[in-house]
């Protein structure tokens, strides 16, 4: 547990890639299985402790501290692992050396009853820096400045590996990974994941523009429309099926009408989509069918899940990933046709003969699933990650409001303390005549680290009242927000909400007033 | 006996004395003020006549030019000096050299203006004095439970250490250049570290001052004045500002570290791309705040800047009457 611990408050003071990669390779040459084959497991997000949760924590902490000042601090502190591992108080340090394997193990094995008691006495017998490491994989989504791609980074340089060679072998590995430290130590072959039901890492785009477009051949390319749901990929052994993120997460529990489609042996890569009649539904409603884990059967009539399939990685026990994207389509194309499922189409290629052409296509498209263009080399092998070159995405332009900062919260992990989450309204008019802001969207991203600096400045100068951590703030700062669509909701009262809304610039410049209305953004419905 | 309230005012100012028609800390230039130390925030240019100790006047002169202020009137620790029939007396505040308490007694009404302090000991300046009081005027810094600041010694240990680890890094330690600079290095002395600590003019400047206070620092040298490569493996000290500066540039591969209560807070170490937070302040922490306020049994306990909220309401389940000033223009971050 020191070790990890140690690591964790390391690799928050390393500001270099190279450092915090060489801090994890050290740790992992220093501590043994399966201590850091756990280590990994926290860092990369792959541990699970289903009694874990913030809630026990915070229940933790309330019987301990006053709530008054456990808010302000926690406010003050924007994360709760930090928050708590300063506010615990310093009982009675044991001597005993705590095991990371062990601790794991057991918090694993906790039912809900004891999962509280055995936080809590742990608690009890560590220090400040021990008690944040503890806290964290307790409670899982680490923000401790490491990403998984990061730590298996790592793993590939301490085992003279390539990247690519562990994000491969990734999804059929279990915690705490002794097969794979094996491995990387030249003491036993590669692990075995072929007769697994896994996700593979997924091939993915890069943006173009126009101009960039000019300088390339239009003949190399084939084109799809960009659909505006979530990339999945389908996996199947002929007796069971699983549909994973692109993040690799399981999410075949709330798409059952999705994967009882068993009928195949494979892989195959596609968008997920809400479809009725043909006809893609906006983001919104695909919204509703994500994270349920038991979806009711009103639910899956009312929100059809659909899967577009653009492209195969394997049939049978085929591994096609390096034939062209012409072969694996024409398999991809039979495939298609043999499953014969109303649930599951062909995402097919338009034709075009020059570059303005198919701008002009683009232009024209303005149904609500349509995100853009992807444009694909024809001769591409599938090349897991995001490799410069073979695959494009060609977005519609994005669309632009001008919109009023109303209220701003402070951020969580590397933002924290800064006001960083902004909402933000435009104008209408009520009943009297009078005109009102209301808010339209939510946006945290977009802006530069200096922007934040200035932005955060200003909140604090012009702030109002306060609702917890969210603060008022007065009418007077513009910023241009790009959105890629607009849709009616009754969750919000100004009864529309932005798909992905983004701050676009910060009009420093302009008058409140000037900012837009309502009713024009009702317009791009 | 008349109320704190009726005869000591917040202004756009600052703090007003009515009877006594002087200002504690003012923001801005006045005729007549107390100023508690000689941090910039609360020792402003320009004021016609001041009170204030020996050492803070000293330093007021240092850094402002020695007519900055027209009048002086030293008053050491213990001292009293009547004005306009207020009993102004001084007592140390422990937060750095000259850093004092403001004890007013007013027809019998005795207010407390804290300044900012400290509680723990500090090689470098005398250490705070409990006076009992009717109203207490206290900061609030670093007032929330979070804030509970380590041994500085050990904080010492951690920079010797990654020193043994890292001899061919220039160990570079931001620390405010007056009192903060000062302690790091006695401590750095306590800790029996001999060779010489290298430092920015800033520092170098208070240094000197300190040694005519009979501060004993050990050898001291300017970074101007060293060459480059006789810096590997060195400590050098400079005011936070200059190590994220250009000023650092000269540097090979530094490692940069920071002295502040601040660096208790994971973030605030990364948000400014510190690779060794020492977390060594000169104001109170939580517990010594919470400490004080009880400890000077004063009826009402007013609170000027920081986390006002947290200590007020600490004061309040201790059944003690609490309130915030919300002045404006001391500065926080700068401790």
């Amino acid at each position: 547990m020191k070790a990890f611990s140690e690591l964790l408050d390391n690799l928050n003071c390393t500001p270099q890639r190279n450092g915090r990669i060489r801090l994890l390779i050290d740790y992992f040459k220093k501590e043994q299985d399966p201590n850091r084959g756990w280590a990994v497991a926290i860092l990369t997000g792959g541990l699970e402790l289903p009694n874990a949760k913030a809630s026990v924590i915070r229940s933790l902490i309330s019987a301990r501290t006053d709530r008054k000042l456990f808010e302000l601090s926690y406010e003050y502190v924007g994360d709760l692992a930090e928050t708590v591992s300063l506010l615990w108080p310093n009982t009675r340090l044991s001597k005993t050396h705590f095991n990371l394997a062990n601790v794991v193990e057991d918090l694993q094995k906790a039912n809900r009853k004891n999962f509280h008691e055995l936080v809590e006495n742990t608690l009890d017998k560590i220090d400040t820096s021990e008690r944040f490491a503890f806290l964290k994989l307790t409670m899982g989504n680490l923000r401790v400045g490491v990403s998984a791609r990061l730590v298996k980074l790592a793993l590939a340089d301490y085992g003279n590996k390539t990247p690519s060679e562990i994000e491969e072998l990734w999804f059929g590995l279990k915690p705490p990974y002794q097969d794979l430290f094996a491995w990387l130590e030249a003491k036993a072959p590669p692990p075995s994941i072929n007769d697994k039901l896994i996700f593979r890492p997924l091939m993915l785009a890069n943006p173009i523009t126009k101009d960039a477009l000019m300088d390339l051949k239009h003949q190399d390319f084939a084109a799809e429309w960009k659909w505006d749901g979530i990339r999945a990929i389908l996996v199947s052994d002929g007796k069971e099926c699983k549909l994973f993120s692109r993040t690799g997460d399981d999410i075949g529990q709330a798409f059952p009408d999705i994967v009882r489609i068993t009928k195949f042996r494979g892989v195959v890569d596609g968008e997920l989509l809400i479809v009725r009649d043909g006809v893609v539904a906006p983001f919104n409603d695909l919204q509703k069918r994500l994270g349920r884990k038991k979806p009711s059967k009103k639910l899956l009539e009312e929100y059809p899940a659909h899967f577009r399939v653009y492209d195969m990685l394997f049939h049978n026990d085929m591994d096609l990933r390096s034939e062209s994207l012409i072969d694996r389509r024409t398999k991809l194309k039979h495939w298609v046709d043999a499953i014969a499922s109303n649930q599951i189409d062909f995402s097919s290629q338009i034709n075009f003969s020059n570059w303005e052409e198919l701008s002009a296509i683009r232009d024209r498209a303005r149904e609500n699933g349509i995100e853009g263009l992807m444009l694909k080399q024809i001769n591409s092998p599938y090349l897991p990650g995001r490799p410069k070159g073979p695959w494009f995405k060609w977005k519609r332009d994005p669309l632009v409001a001008d919109c009023v900062l109303m209220y701003a919260q402070r951020g969580h992990g590397k933002r924290s303390s800064f006001y960083s989450d902004y909402t933000f309204g435009c104008w209408r008019s009520t009943i009297d005549g009078v005109d009102e802001l209301v808010p339209v969207g939510k946006a945290y991203s977009g802006f530069t680290n200096t922007e934040l600096v200035e932005i955060d400045r200003w909140v604090r100068a012009h702030g109002k009242e306060r609702f917890g951590p969210v603060r008022a703030v007065e009418v007077g700062l513009v910023f241009e927000v790009a959105f890629d669509a607009v849709q009616i909701s009754s969750r919000h009262k100004s009864g529309l909400a932005m798909r992905f809304p983004r701050i676009h610039r910060i009009r420093w410049d302009k008058p409140a007033e000037d900012a837009d209305r309502v009713e024009g953004l009702l317009e791009l419905v | 006996m008349p109320k704190p309230d009726t005869w000591l005012k917040v202004t756009p100012h600052g703090l007003f004395c009515v009877p006594g028609d002087f200002y504690l800390d003012p923001i801005r230039t006045v005729p007549k003020a107390i100023v508690t130390h000689g941090h910039a925030d609360h020792a402003r240019p320009g004021h016609e006549a001041v009170i204030a100790t020996p050492e803070t006047i000293e330093i007021a002169k240092m850094r402002m030019g020695i007519n900055t202020w027209k009048n002086t009137k030293p008053l050491s620790y213990g001292r009293n000096f009547k004005l306009n029939g207020v009993d102004i007396s001084l007592e140390p505040a422990g937060h750095v050299i000259g850093s004092a308490q403001v004890v007013l007694t007013y027809k019998g009404s005795k207010v407390v203006i804290s300044g900012d302090y400290k509680r723990r000991q500090d090689p470098t300046c005398d250490q705070f004095k409990v006076v009992q009081c009717d109203a207490f005027i206290t900061e609030a810094t670093f007032a929330l439970p979070v804030f509970r600041h380590p041994d500085d010694r050990a904080e010492i240990k951690k920079l010797l250490a990654s020193l043994d680890r890292n001899p061919d890094r220039t160990h570079l330690v931001g620390a405010y250049a007056l009192g903060k600079a000062q302690r790091v290095i006695a401590l750095l002395r306590e800790a029996e570290y001999q060779s010489p600590i290298f430092l920015h003019g800033a520092v170098n400047k208070v240094c000197e001052l300190y040694k005519k206070f009979k501060i004993p620092l050990g050898e001291l040298k300017s970074v101007s004045q060293t060459n480059k490569k006789d810096l590997v493996g060195q400590i050098v000290i400079a005011p936070p500002s200059a190590t994220r500066d250009r000023w650092s540039r000269r540097f090979t591969n530094p490692l940069i570290c920071f002295a502040s209560g601040w660096m208790q807070i994971r973030q605030r170490a990364r948000q400014r791309g510190v690779e060794l937070p020492l977390i060594i302040s000169d104001h109170a922490d939580w517990d010594e705040l919470t400490q004080t306020v009880v400890e000077v049994e004063a009826p009402d306990i007013w609170v000027t800047h920081g986390r006002e909220e947290a200590l007020i309401h600490y004061a309040e389940t201790k059944g003690i009457k609490a309130r915030a000033l919300s002045m404006i223009g001391y500065e926080e971050q700068n401790e």
